[in-house]
Order: structure tokens, then C-alpha cells, then sequence
């Protein structure tokens, strides 16, 4: 049985004029037939499926509809057409900073962030040292989360992510971040995570990271699916001539 | 809905906890300041309309207190809440999660407030001589109800805030327009008849009617009364409830 199976998946994304818009505006716009609502399909026909400890990743250049099937595939968004069958719990890992609240405090931030990622408070209690202790924030628990920097808050994002196990997670370019030393260990993480059997999509411009740790490769270019096996190296390597121009779709 | 209930108690306390903790962070004097500022607001109204609408009318502080409490929570609730799910768009388009309970987050603050504010309400009913009878159980109803209503009335204003930013300058003004049609420092007894009936339209206005029947006049209101309460509030919370439910996975296309 798969624990993600992504049938024949299309979905239209709108955009337009709708958005960041006031009543004020919207009426005016209606009346001067200024409005305009377009929609275009985000993704289209996107079907492949993961078995337990598979690492997918997912490749292609900026608005191939990447995050939106992430978004689908989580939940968050309805696919237009096609089906998403998922067994078991997932965790989307978030954007660096984003849901994570600059007033309160390290600890604080870390129980809200497993709040969100459907972790009981027992389970939060347990695991809160460990996820502490790999972010390298012990001396900063207590204070205000906005005094962190960047590299930090990634850190710690990585780290609730992955120190609790969820049956499929979901990294949005979040490996690239924190320094050498952090990354290496992150890297090794990842692999003792993909070792305990959970099943992992990567998302990622880092062809390297893809060939190292992918056991799957999923390219997409606006919405279409190129290329999707588990000859991740191939599907790498054509990649990248598409992107020194050497190779045409 | 228990099991979804038990999944999302955690997030659901943590979210109450943040909220409190942004509002009472920045403010020296805290939840006092919560009851201070209806209480500051009934001392001007009964320092300056007393000699206007309160002449010959006993219990006339009781009377505005009345008014001011529930139109107090109410407009606090919704201002507040309308605001919920905007700015909680970091969370929901990352992870999901049920809307509404950013929304149910807020409102469990404002009702604190209200509570707080209950108990100096009772207070100052007792200064103000009045008696309390066993009818003082059935306030429970308007309380209750009054909460589905903001709860219903916040699901659909936190929605269209998303849709148009502007709605929180119209909600501004339309809450000071209520707060003058709802009889908080008046009565509507010098009006005749029809515009009488039309004051029932108004649910605010019944609210804070239900609840001085009870403590001034220690009648229990009629069961037209209760059932005209009861279907704003659930017209309210149907109307929210389905907003969210339509636009539960588009809302994102907003941001």
C-alpha cells in the first residue's frame, strides 16, 4: 500500500484583481468592467506515488507549481481534478519564520509550532529537550523569539519538524539554510529520518542534495510533469542541461 | 467532532495562551484596563446623560451599565475577532489547520473580559439597590447567546476582511451607528408605537433589553422574546459557519 498516491492531479490557482482589494475598489472596478479574475492551472495531470521510506524530490524552476502541489498534497488547497490519497499523519514543514511569532518566547514558539504540526502537549513535553538541544538554542529558550537570527530560526524549525515523526514530511527548502555545520547534521538527520521509514518530499535547487538524499525525482515546468522515476541522476543531469539551454522541451 | 476536538486542544490552548500574551504584554495596567475602559465610559455617560434621559427614571446607572456591558463585549468581539484569520495567513496557508480557531481564540479572550466585567456589573447592581432574584439564572440565556452571536457575527466579518480590507473602517462606523439605535443611554418609551417594533430588528438592542428586564424590572421577557434571540443568534452563526465552510480552502487566493 503507498502512503501517498497523487492520481492524474490538476489544479487551477486564480489570480487577479481580487486580490489586497477593498469594497471601495471593487465596486468601482465592477462598474468600469475593470475587473479581471484569471485562472490558470498551477499544475496539470501531476500522478506519481511514494511507498514508505521514499524521498521524493521535487525540482523545476520558479512558478512550475511546486509549492501548490505541496499545498494540495498537505491538504491545505483541493485538487481541481485528480485524487490525493494519504495514509497517515503529515508535517509541512512551514517556511522559515512564518507562523512563529516574534513576541513570544523560544520555548513558547516551539509548543505553538508543534501545536500546529498536530503534536500532543505530552508528546511536546517529551521531545522539547531534544528539539532544543539540536537547534543549539539551550541558552536562548527563554528569550523573545524575534532576538534569533535567521540561521537560528531555521534551526529551530528543522528541528521540530523533525525530531517528531510524522509518517510524511514535507521540506520546502529549508536544508539550504543555517550554516556548514548545522547543514551537515541536518543532512545526517534526514537520512536517519528516511532510515526509520518515514516518507519524505524535498523541495530543493540544490541538484547535489537531490542526487544525495533522493530516492525519487519529480521535475515540473509550469505545471506539467516532465520527468518523474526513480532514476533520480538521469532526471538531474537533464535538468540541468535544460537550464544551461543545451536541452529544449 | 469530539476526536477533532481532541486533536486540536493542544494548538487551541496555544493559540488562546499567545493571544493573551500579545494583548497584555505592551499595557502596564493589563486585564484591569479591560474593565477599567467600560467603566470609565459608563461614568461619562452617567455623568452627562443623566440630566437628559435619566430624569425621573430609577436605577438609571444599572440601566446604562446594562447597555454598555453587552454592547461593550460585543463590539470588542467583533472588532477583535475580524482581524483573527488575516492575521494568522502564515499559519493557515502553511498548515492545516481549522480556521476558526483563530477566531474562537479571540473570542475566548473577549469573554474573559466580559466575565471580568460581569462581576463589577453585579456590583454596581447592588450599590445601586437592586434585588437579586433566583431570575438573575436566566441572564445565562442572553450570555450565551450573545457569544454564538459575536462568534457568528466574527466568522463572517474576519472572512470579508479577508476578501476586502477596507470592511474595518465600515465595521468602525457601523458599531457607532448601532451603539446609538440600541437604546444604551435612552429609552425608547417616548417613541410610538411602529418605531417601537422597529427596534426589535436590532439584536443588540434585544440583548441588552432581555438583560434589564431581569435586573430592573425582574420580569422574565416573553417566548417570542427568547425565540427572535435565539434565531439572530443562530442566523449569525449559520450564516458564518457557511462562509467558512464555502471558502475554507480558497481563502488563500486572497493573500
Amino acid at each position: 500500500m503507498s502512503i501517498l498516491e497523487v492520481q492524474d492531479v490538476s489544479i487551477v490557482y486564480l489570480t487577479g484583481d481580487f486580490k489586497e482589494i477593498g469594497l471601495k475598489e471593487y465596486i468601482l472596478r465592477k462598474l468600469r468592467h475593470d475587473y479581471h479574475v484569471n485562472q490558470f492551472w498551477a499544475d496539470r495531470h501531476i500522478t506519481f506515488t511514494l511507498e514508505r521510506g521514499e524521498m521524493l524530490g521535487i525540482i523545476g524552476a520558479n512558478g512550475a507549481g511546486k509549492s501548490t502541489l505541496l499545498k494540495v498534497i498537505s491538504g491545505i488547497m483541493e485538487p481541481t481534478e485528480g485524487v490525493v490519497h494519504r495514509e497517515g499523519s503529515i508535517a509541512a514543514l512551514l517556511e522559515l519564520g512564518s507562523g512563529f511569532d516574534g513576541e513570544l518566547t523560544v520555548r513558547e514558539n516551539t509548543y505553538l509550532r508543534g501545536a500546529m504540526l498536530g503534536y500532543t502537549r505530552r508528546f511536546m513535553d517529551e521531545t522539547y529537550d531534544s528539539i532544543i538541544d539540536f537547534a543549539e538554542l539551550r541558552e536562548f529558550e527563554d528569550r523573545p523569539f524575534k532576538q534569533l537570527s535567521s540561521g537560528m530560526k531555521s534551526r529551530l524549525a528543522f528541528s521540530i519538524a523533525s525530531l517528531v515523526r510524522p509518517d510524511i514530511l514535507i521540506l520546502d527548502e529549508v536544508l539550504s539554510v543555517g550554516d556548514g555545520a548545522f547543514r551537515a547534521k541536518s543532512e545526517a538527520k534526514m537520512r536517519e529520518i528516511i532510515r526509520g521509514g518515514a516518507t519524505t518530499i524535498l523541495v530543493t535547487h540544490s541538484m547535489e542534495q537531490v542526487r544525495d538524499l533522493c530516492s525519487k525525482a519529480l521535475w515540473l515546468h509550469r505545471g506539467e510533469q516532465i520527468a518523474c522515476g526513480t532514476d533520480v541522476d538521469a532526471i538531474c543531469s537533464r535538468y540541468e542541461r535544460f537550464l544551461a539551454g543545451k536541452e529544449t522541451l | 467532532m469530539l476526536e477533532k476536538w481532541r486533536k486540536h486542544r493542544f494548538l487551541f490552548e496555544e493559540l488562546v495562551k499567545r493571544d493573551f500574551k500579545a494583548k497584555y504584554k505592551r499595557t502596564v495596567l493589563g486585564m484591569a484596563w479591560s474593565v477599567l475602559s467600560p467603566l470609565l465610559m459608563l461614568l461619562v455617560m452617567r455623568l452627562v446623560f443623566t440630566r437628559f434621559f435619566g430624569r425621573g427614571m430609577e436605577h438609571y446607572t444599572t440601566y446604562l451599565f446594562c447597555g454598555n456591558l453587552m454592547f461593550s463585549y460585543f463590539s470588542e468581539s467583533t472588532g477583535q475577532g475580524m482581524t483573527s484569520l488575516m492575521g494568522n495567513a502564515g499559519i493557515f496557508t502553511k498548515v492545516n489547520v481549522p480556521k476558526y480557531l483563530f477566531l474562537f481564540s479571540k473570542n475566548v479572550q473577549t469573554l474573559i473580559n466580559f466575565g471580568l466585567t460581569l462581576c463589577v456589573f453585579f456590583l454596581f447592581c447592588a450599590l445601586d439597590g437592586i434585588t437579586f432574584t433566583w431570575k438573575f439564572v436566566l441572564l445565562l440565556y442572553p450570555i450565551v447567546l450573545l457569544m454564538v452571536f459575536n462568534i457568528g457575527m466574527g466568522l463572517i466579518l474576519s472572512a470579508l476582511f479577508v476578501f476586502f480590507r477596507d470592511i474595518q473602517y465600515l465595521w468602525t462606523v457601523f458599531t457607532q451607528l448601532l451603539m446609538y439605535l440600541s437604546a444604551i443611554f435612552y429609552t425608547i418609551d417616548g417613541y410610538s408605537e411602529t418605531v417601537r417594533k422597529l427596534f426589535l430588528l436590532n439584536p443588540l438592542y434585544l440583548f441588552i433589553r432581555y438583560f434589564r428586564k431581569i435586573v430592573i424590572e425582574a420580569t422574565i421577557p416573553s417566548v417570542w422574546f427568547h425565540l427572535l434571540l435565539l434565531a439572530d443568534a443562530a442566523l449569525a452563526f449559520a450564516v458564518g459557519a457557511w462562509i467558512y465552510k464555502k471558502y475554507n480552502t480558497r481563502f488563500l487566493y486572497y493573500l
